[in-house]
Parts: structure tokens; sequence; C-alpha cells
């Protein structure tokens, strides 16, 4: 196994790994979007909120396949690419695996049918039933597979056995000291990069001058939604990152450029450097002092860790997770802005035709998955050079394949997938420059309008074009 | 029961789930390029469209629960099959997406994705077959890891595999579309039922033979007594089978054929898996050699024992809410 294979193998799983968590992301956010619009259509009887479903679920369906059939090449890639993991913590990741799938992946491709297709088969209630099953899958989905990762960064509960992991207690495994955190700092981000996403289509609409009630009920539900939940990530971050000073100290230096501590000096915060490995220092940096002590000690004097203490192979890549995670953290800062500027814009009854604004929401839509993105860069190669930390390194993790073959799987990954999730991106801003219609499923074929027989989905009354007048005038 | 023999019976039955499932879904891709009419496509694709997504967790439920239960086998079995894997799962990708895509796209582009369609569908198909193939002939196992080369799994055995089951999963869909469509697109699935139906048969039949000529292990197991006497029922069923079908094609039955020919696919999963019985790697690690420790298994199986039976149960509902013919104007798209 060259050095050159291990490099590739962790470039495909890299690569493999961040087409894929973009999908399930929005999946999270969508599934549980669709079931708030569906459950405020049932209680009001607002078309507007029944626009919206059937607007959302046909981009909900394009994530929910794309993230299908990557995930899917996740499931072997363990196996296929890192059979030392496998075989080692196998025992641990395989029965969580075995979890998600049952509990959460049957859940929602059980009801998933039904949620798409079976308008004119169930009756409402029934069809929101599967909307909400969908929704919860998602969820549990997240637990599970953020249980098992965060286990690999906070292994606990087990006993090494001739090099084999063997669990032990699996209540500690499951809930291992960073799960909480992670899984929180997770779904948080599913749900604001989904409310972006959401917020910049409407916003993308609105510029256009295409204008209606169904747009600004969007806008303004995502809008309040990231109010919520900005500053609320900000908190959690904040603990997650005191959790990851306290299990993986290696990580949180590189990701503060933190190489030596000086005498007794509390730890400034570096805002920005170029942190150089070779010579083990920051070639320049913008510091504030004690800072860094405050933030992630909560103290003016307490030092954290520095790099140096730690030897060179044991620690992560200080240049990639410290513009990994600014890049996380800056645009947090700027969805903060984005929710401060939107309530100020509803008080002044501006929201829907201040142009500045809308623009910034609109550039503002891929935020929350470049944070995403960004975010699990910073946690995965900050724990590094370790798969399972301080248990089996990534060196011994993976499958001895010869170079020409990781570089041929590796070549035909890369093609496949910007093909094919290109073009997916490009239906998926067809439809968002489409956007919203009013009485869409009046228009659409999701409804039968002419009888069914058996149980026919009585709405015939809500379509009626004369009973959009009143919902259009909705103020909000 | 025995923990190890306990999971390997549930992966055997996840992994028969998933082709017979994922397998008439596969056959509708296979058959595409018979149907050239858009409007054909589109009623042969919705068929399948509620339900293909769960179809395809049980291939996930295979791999999730192999390496719960048989960690090493695992390891081992990817990476030897490693290429023949990832190409299946790359052809799985073009195919998964053309289910949305398709309706997505503009005239201009559907022909794109309805190649997609077919090509992912045959090349996952045959790639499947040929892992198969590769892993019936047996993986070399050095030191708990796999030791030969990147393209052992290509020979003329997995090769024929690889073509038996595109005839195998163009039976199930060609049955299967009898069952949910009437009309022209129904006569013409007779018609290709009958012809797929023998071909069937002799891939069968020389498979039954190419085995144990291959490997005098395999041809211990069959022809041995008593093992003769026991496992004789297994060729009578597949000949009664194959005959039913034929019958329920000639009388233009609409549900029988999609039954018998399920009833083949599973007696000759049955078969295979006389053949390699008790082994977890063939030819020589058994199931009890590549077991997790009994804390993996106990922990997952609690789950498994409790959960498949609910997936079950609501899969089936699912069936039943799209039972019946399917019509044009199902489409959500």
């Amino acid at each position: 196994m060259s050095d050159l294979a291990l490099t590739l193998a962790r470039i495909q799983f890299g690569f493999t790994i961040s087409f894929h968590i973009v999908f399930p992301a929005i999946t999270i956010g969508l599934a549980s979007y669709l079931a708030v619009l569906e459950a405020r259509w049932l209680q009001t009887k607002n078309t507007v909120y029944l626009d919206l479903y059937h607007f959302w679920v046909k981009l909900f369906s394009l994530f929910f396949g794309m993230g299908v059939v990557s995930g899917l090449v996740m499931a072997y890639q363990f196996g296929t690419n890192w059979a030392g993991f496998s075989n080692v913590a196998g025992s641990v990741t395989g029965p969580l695996l075995a979890y998600e799938v049952m509990t959460a992946f049957f859940l929602e491709a059980g009801f998933l049918g039904v949620m798409l297709f079976g308008w004119n088969k169930v009756g409402p209630s029934l069809h929101f039933t599967a909307t909400v099953m969908v929704a919860i899958g998602t969820l549990i989905s997240a637990t599970w597979i953020l249980a098992s990762n965060s286990w690999m960064h906070t292994p606990q509960g087990f006993s090494l056995v001739d090099g084999k992991i063997i669990p032990v207690d699996w209540f500690k495994i499951i809930f291992n000291p960073s799960f909480p955190y992670r899984l929180v700092h997770m779904v948080i981000g599913a749900y604001l990069a989904t409310a972006l996403f959401v917020v910049a289509s409407a916003a993308w609409q609105l510029l256009r001058g295409k204008d209606n009630a169904g747009v600004r009920k969007m806008l303004s539900m995502g809008l309040w939604l990231i109010l919520l939940l900005a500053p609320l990530q900000v908190m959690v971050g904040d603990m997650h990152g005191l959790n990851t000073l306290k299990y993986q100290p290696a990580k949180i230096a590189a990701i503060e450029a933190h190489w030596e501590n000086k005498g007794e000096e509390a730890t400034p915060l570096v805002l920005l450097a170029w942190p150089d490995i070779a010579q083990e220092k920051n070639l320049f940096s913008l510091e504030i002092p004690v800072l860094g002590s405050l933030i992630l000690r909560h103290s003016l004097t307490a030092q954290i860790p520095a790099l140096k203490e730690f030897a060179p192979q044991d620690r992560p890549n200080a240049t990639i997770i410290f513009w990994t995670f600014r890049i996380m953290v800056g645009l947090g800062m700027l969805m903060i802005l984005l929710a401060v500027a939107s309530t100020w814009l509803r008080y002044k009854k501006q929201l829907y035709q201040h142009k500045p604004f809308l623009r910034f929401a609109t550039l503002m839509g891929p935020a929350g998955v470049i944070a995403i993105l960004a975010g699990w860069f910073t946690t995965e190669v900050g724990r590094q050079p370790w798969v399972v930390y301080g248990v089996l390194r990534t060196v011994d993790a993976v499958t001895p394949h010869t170079t020409g073959e990781v570089a041929l799987t590796l070549g035909l990954f890369v093609v496949i997938y910007l093909a094919v999730f290109g073009m997916g991106m490009v239906y998926v801003l067809r439809l968002v420059n489409i956007g919203p219609k009013s009485g869409e499923a009046l228009h659409g074929d999701a409804i039968s309008i002419a009888p069914t027989e058996g149980q026919a989905f009585a709405l015939a009354p809500e379509f009626h074009p004369a009973a959009k007048s009143t919902s259009n005038k909705e103020d909000h | 029961m025995d923990l190890s023999l306990t999971w390997a019976i549930i992966i055997l039955f996840g992994i028969m789930m998933y082709i017979i499932m994922d397998g008439f879904d596969l056959g509708i891709g296979i058959l595409y390029p018979f149907f050239t009419e858009k409007s054909d496509r589109d009623l042969m694709m919705n068929t399948v469209a509620p339900v293909w997504d769960g179809n395809e967790t049980w291939l996930v439920l295979g791999g999730a629960g192999l390496l719960a239960a048989f960690p090493l086998a695992y390891s081992v079995i990817l990476s030897a099959l490693s290429l023949p894997l990832l190409f299946m799962l790359m052809a799985l990708i073009f195919r998964g997406v053309a289910f949305e895509f398709r309706f997505k796209a503009n005239e201009s582009e559907r022909h794109f994705w309805d190649k997609a369609f077919i090509g992912g569908s045959i090349a996952a198909t045959f790639f499947q077959g040929m892992t198969l193939g590769a892993y019936l002939q047996g993986i070399k196992v050095v030191d708990q890891a796999y030791a030969g080369g990147a393209l052992d799994w290509i020979s003329p055995f997995s090769t024929f595999t690889g073509l038996g089951l595109l005839v195998t999963y163009a039976l199930l869909g060609s049955t299967w579309l009898i069952l949910k469509t009437s009309g022209d697109l129904q006569s013409i699935c007779y018609k290709l039922s009958k012809q797929i139906s023998v071909v069937l048969l002799g891939i069968i039949v020389v498979i039954s033979l190419w085995t144990p000529w291959m490997d005098s292990r395999i041809a211990a197991r069959w022809f041995s007594m008593p093992n003769i006497l026991w496992l004789s029922p297994v060729p009578v069923l597949v000949g009664l089978c194959f005959f039913q079908l034929q019958r329920a094609l000639q009388r233009r039955a609409e549900t029988s054929p999609f039954i018998y020919t399920l009833g083949l696919v599973m007696l000759g999963y049955a078969g295979l898996g006389i053949s390699i019985w008790p082994n977890i790697i063939p030819p020589n690690l058994s199931i009890q050699a590549a077991a997790a420790p009994a804390s993996s298994q106990q922990f997952a199986l609690v789950g498994a024992l409790i959960i498949i039976p609910m997936i079950l149960m609501y899969t089936a509902w699912g069936y039943y809410i799209f039972r019946g013919k399917v019509s044009k104007d199902e489409a959500y798209h």
C-alpha cells in the first residue's frame, strides 16, 4: 500500500461523502418543512400551504433520490476501501448502521411512496401520517449515523482483544461524550441549510417580480426559523467546541493554529493566519489577545493545549482545518446578520420589497450547505491521523488496493458524480426558477380532479379558483 | 438458537428480498429497449416508482447486517469484490436518479435518462451477477484479509452468472408488468416472458452442472447419499415451477406468472445456498469463524427481531395501497 494509494482512498471517501452529506442535510430540513406545511394546511385549510407542499415535494424527491443513491455508495465503501476499519471496528459501527437501516431507511422508503404517489389512494390524515413518518425517518437516520460517527471521535464502552474492538456497553457507545453536541449541531445545521435555501428561492422570485402568497409565506417562514436557529447554533457550536477541547485537544489546537503556549500568557484568538506545518508556526497572523482563553476556557487566564505538545505524527492538518472552521463560523455570522436584518425589515414592513436584502438572501442560499461541508471537514480532518480516535489509525484502516485500482474508481466517481449530481442541481435550479404557483394542486396532476373510485380525495371546494382570492391577501 | 446462525438466516433473507424486489424493478430497465413509446415507458416506470426505493433498501440491509454480524466476512468479501461492487453502485446511481430526473427533463434530454435507466439497470444487474459468480468460486483469504488480485473476479463462470442474472431479472420484470398492466404492453410481456423463461431454464441447468464440475465439494454436497434424497426436491420443484409458468402464460393468467417466477428465483437461490453452506466466505471460512463478538450480534438481533416484522408489515401495506393495474394518470410528476 503506497502513500499515494492511501491519499487517493482518503480523497475518494472525502469526495463521495461530501456529495452525500448535502442531500440528507437538505432532506432532513425539507421533510420537516413539508410536515409543517401539510399540518398547517390541514389546520387552516389555507391552500397556500398546499401549493407550497406540492412545490417543495418535487424538490424533496429530487434531493431524496440523490441522497439514496449516493448513500448506497457509502454503505458499501466501508468494506470496499476500508477493510481494516470494517474488520477492527465493524463490531461497533455495523450494529449502529444496521439499526439505521432498520429504523430509518425502511421507514422513509416505505412511506415515501405514499407521500409522493398516494394523494388519490389514501385519505388526508393517512397522507399526513406518511409525511410525518418520512420526516421522523430522516431524524432517526441522523441520530444513528451521528452516534456512530461521534463514537469514532470519542470512543468508549469497548475493550480491545487481539487488536479488535469488542463492544462492552452499548449505552456508553451510543451516548458517547460528543454525541449529543454533534447530533444537535448537525440537525440544526440541516434545518438552517434548508431554511436558507427556501428563503433564497423566495427572494429570487421576488427579485424577478413574481410576488404571490406562496412566495411570501416561504420567505417569512424561513426567516423566522433562521432567526431562531442561527443564534442557537452559535451556542451549540460553542458547547461542541468545549467538548472537543476536552476529548480532542489536538484538533482544537490545530483549528486555532495555536502552536505553543508562552509562559503564563492567556491564549489569544487567531483571527486570520496561514499555518505552516513544516515550520510549525503561522506565516502571518492576526490575533486578539486573551480571546481564545475566553471563548474556549471561559476564563481570562487559562491556556489551551498547543500543537507542539503533541507529537508531529499525531497532529491533524492545521492549514486545512484552520480555514474550514473559519468559513463555517463566518457563514454563521452572516446568517445571524440576515436574520437580524429581516427582523428590522419586518418591523419596517419592507421585507418583501427591499432589493438589497433580497439579493443578500439569494446569495446566502448555498451558505448553509457550505457551512455544513466546512464544519464536516473541520471535524473529520481534525480527527486525523485516527479513524477511531486514539484507537485505530487511518493508515491501518485502509484496504491495500493498488494505486491504479483506487485511481480508477476515484476517477469514475468524480466523472459520474459531477455529471449526475450536476444535472440534478440543474433540475433543482430549474424548479426553483419556476417557483411555487397558486393553485398548483389544481393544475398539476398530483391530485386528479376527476372523481376516482374508492377513497377519492375530496378537496374540490378548496380548489375552486374563487377560494384563492381570499388566501392571496393574507398578511404575514 | 445459535446467534451466528440466526444472523446468517436474517442476512440470507435480506438478500433474497433484495433479489426478488429490486429484481423486478431492475428488470423493467432491462426490458425498456423492447418498448419505445414514451407512454409505455412512463407506465412501466410508474409500476415501480412508489416502491423501488424500499426495494433497494434491502441491499443496504444485507450490507449492514453483514458488517454488524460478520465484520470479517464483510471486509474480506467487499475488498475482494470491490471493483464489481463499485461498478454496480455507480450503475445504480444512474438508474436511481433516472426515476426522478426523467420526469423533470426536457423533451430533448429525456432520451439521455432513458438510456441511463437502461444502461444503469443492465450494468448493475450484470455486475451483481458477476459478484455472485466470483463469490461462489471462492475468495482467497490469508491472515484475515483478502489475498487475491484486483481482477480475480473476472472469469468465464462469473461472466455467465452475470448474464444469467440479467435473464432472471428480465423475467421478474416482464411477469411483474403482466401483473400491473393491460392491453398491448401486457401482450408483449406475455410473449417476452415465454422466451425469457426458456432461456432462464437453460441457465439454471448450466449453473447446476457447472458448479459441481467446478468444485468437488459442491459435487459432494449434492450427489452423495443421503443428501441426494434430501435435495432432489429442488430440481423437481424447478421443473414444476417452469411447467406451471408456461401453462399460466399460455392461458394468459395475470398473477400466477409472477408467482411462479418468484418460485424459480427462490429455488435457484436456495440451490446456491445449499452449495456453499455453512461457509460465509467460500471455499472454507465458516459462519462461526467469521462471527462478530456476541455483544454485537445480540445487540443488533434484538432490533432485527422486533423491527424486521414491522418493516414487512408496512412494506406489505405500501404494496397494498398501490395494488392493481397502473393507470396513466397516477404519477405525481
